[in-house]
């Protein structure tokens, strides 16, 4: 056998080992081994197919922030495990394990932070603690970030990245989907903005909730975004899945979302909605000014 | 189901010396206090695995079944008024004790052709939308809502996720918390996932004896966390999806205890329980003015959770 017919065969593949830990980097999308700091540079998207690797909740801060002026809320709420939950390992265990790999508490990061110059309360969803799923901790602290803004009659922006509920606390973590939802029909009924930016994955009981409940809805380019995996519906149909199924360009095409956005371009978008978002909800309470005869309504700008 | 077994036998002898003129009336009537003891001990010492085989029972009454139950008059509404008609999703208005009231929910069939026609209970985002439709004409014209869920989950199709799954859902869940007319849910059979929290948002949420209420199912669960579906009676024990956990956990407001056992063995029975429950249920709740119930309602699931706080960050 020729290399090239066992280079066809996937004989000859590239393999983690072969790529040395840390420093290097393959594209699952085009192939093309990166170096991981010039990656790190192009916000990790890499420079020849333009595919998103996967980023942190902090990545996010830094490419959508104003340079230090995100403040973070309710940083220690953690989950309990109510349940005593064990499978092949103990919740514990993997929350434990979560904390010390991402040293956050939750799967989600809640604050406040100025995006071009417009402040807003902002939640960033982190892949890396245990899937982005959503347990309890997870739904608490975006109704406290959601009546933060209320109050402070901010705008809200939301970075998701879950593959969906936690199992291991079972049907609390299913209530956070209508726990959530409530607090952002609040937000709604406030008539303050909601800008949901979907990240790789975006899928189950989050998608099923506040990510599609967005007044504007984002997805960065070939994020895998649904309610069922595409593995549960392939198995429950029968069927081999269309080709680019239940990614952003599936569902813009399907007309589910407003717009697909590659990362370095997300900044831009947020500062001319929240932009074009606030000068109404400010005019709003300007009128309110007039109305109630110079009682001062604060306008936070 | 194989533990039914004895209260079957029971039931089945009972009948025998029914027939047999040589058998006194005391004797039977012995027996018969003897099997509603039997129902009583087999029904509640069951496994959390038995009980998911319970809530599915083939036999146990659907929500169509308890709709001409519960119900004087009922006429079922279709369509979701954008793309078709769910069959896995049931609606419409009824009249129960002379009082007009929406109901609705989830349809598995009765038999193995209907289960086949309504898709196993399993909703599309049709069904999903025609819910939210109903929800906002019952709102306009002042009626009361009965959402009765039995359901796997929600569709896990190709289609499904074409025109929106997860937006249908989410769109429910969104919505409800402003519907202004007072919503009793009651959790039948199988309360599975976001399509069952789709139409479980309500005032007062009710659950059947037997029925379960799960974030996944106990072979999914399995599947993922243990890697084999043949672990699924160890994943029913570990998600606590019984009605007697989520009372403990404050999910439902209250169980409805189910007569002779399991609905299955008393339809009429258990159907004339739930019907009582809810005209209670709604007398209470209609008793408060419409925006106290609304921020009760948004209250009692911002209250659902259980997680940990160090003091400084309170
Ligand atoms: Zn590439």
């Amino acid at each position: 056998m020729n290399w090239l017919t066992r280079a066809k065969k996937g004989i000859i593949t590239w393999r983690k080992k072969d790529v040395p830990d840390g420093l290097w980097e393959k594209c699952p999308s085009c192939g093309e081994i990166l170096y991981r700091k010039e990656l790190g540079k192009h916000l990790s998207i890499c420079p020849k197919c333009r595919f998103h690797f996967r980023i942190n909740a902090s990545d996010y801060i830094d490419i959508l922030t104003d340079d230090g002026t995100f403040s973070e809320i309710n940083s220690g709420i953690t989950s309990s495990d109510p349940l005593d939950f064990k499978d092949s390992k103990k919740y514990k265990d993997r929350l434990k394990a979560s904390k010390k790999k991402t040293g956050r508490n939750s799967a989600i990061v809640t604050g406040t932070a100025a995006i071009k110059g417009h402040k807003a309360v902002i939640a960033i969803m982190d892949f890396s603690f245990m899937g982005g799923s959503m347990g309890s901790a997870v739904g608490e602290k975006i109704v406290r970030a959601v009546k933060k803004a209320i109050e402070e009659r901010l705008p809200f922006v939301m970075v998701t990245a879950s593959g969906g509920a936690r199992m291991q606390e079972s049907i609390l973590s299913l209530m956070q989907m209508a726990k959530s939802s409530a607090a952002f029909a609040m937000l709604s009924r406030a008539e303050l903005p909601y800008i949901a930016i979907l990240t790789n994955p975006t899928t189950g009981g989050v998608a099923a909730s506040f990510a599609f409940q967005g007044d504007i809805i984002i997805a960065e380019p070939q994020a895998l975004i649904g309610f069922a995996g595409p593995r549960v519906i392939s198995e429950t149909v029968g069927e081999e899945l269309p080709e680019g199924f239940q990614r952003s360009e599936f569902l813009l095409e399907h007309g589910m979302i407003d717009m697909i956005t590659s990362r370095d371009e997300l900044k831009g978008k947020l500062g001319f909605f929240l932009d074009s978002f606030m000068s109404g909800v400010s005019a709003i309470a300007e009128d309110k000014n007039l109305e109630n005869d110079g009682k001062t309504i604060s306008i936070i700008r | 189901m194989e533990f039914e077994r004895p209260v079957f036998e029971l039931q089945a002898r009972i009948e025998t010396l029914k027939q047999d003129s040589r058998v006194n009336a005391g004797e039977i009537s012995k027996l018969i206090s003897k099997l509603s003891e039997l129902e009583g001990q087999v029904y509640r010492s069951l496994s959390a695995w038995e009980r998911v085989q319970l809530a599915r029972h083939p036999k146990r009454p659907t929500t169509l079944d308890y709709i001409r139950m519960i119900s004087d008059e009922f006429e079922e509404l279709h369509g979701d008024r954008y793309y078709g008609d769910d069959p896995a999703i049931v609606g419409g208005i009824g009249k129960m004790f002379g009082m007009p009231i929406m109901i609705m929910g989830h349809e598995k069939g009765g038999n193995t052709r209907e289960r086949i026609s309504r898709n196993f209970g399993m909703a599309r985002p049709e069904g999903f939308r025609k819910t939210l439709r109903l929800l906002k004409m019952a709102e306009k014209f002042s009626m009361p809502v009965l959402s009765i869920i039995d359901t796997p989950g929600a569709y896990p199709g190709i289609d499904a996720e074409q025109r929106g799954q997860p937006r249908a859902i989410a769109d429910n869940l969104k919505e409800i918390f402003g519907i202004r007319t007072p919503i009793v849910v009651v959790i039948i059979g199988e309360g599975g996932s976001g399509g069952a929290l789709a139409l479980a948002v309500g005032d007062s949420i009710l659950m059947m004896e037997h029925a379960v209420y799960s974030v996944i199912s106990p072979e999914g669960c399995a599947a993922i966390l243990w890697k084999s579906r043949e672990k699924a009676p160890e994943a029913a024990s570990s998600l606590r999806l019984t009605s007697e956990d989520c009372l403990k956990f404050g999910i439902i407001d209250d169980i409805i205890e189910e007569v002779h056992g399991a609905a299955h063995r008393d339809p009429e029975g258990n159907a004339e329980k739930i019907s009582e429950r809810v005209a209670s249920e709604l007398e209470r709740l209609q008793k408060h003015p419409i925006d106290i119930l609304l921020k009760k309602r948004e209250e009692k699931f911002f209250a659902m959770g259980e997680f940990e706080e160090p003091p400084q960050d309170a």
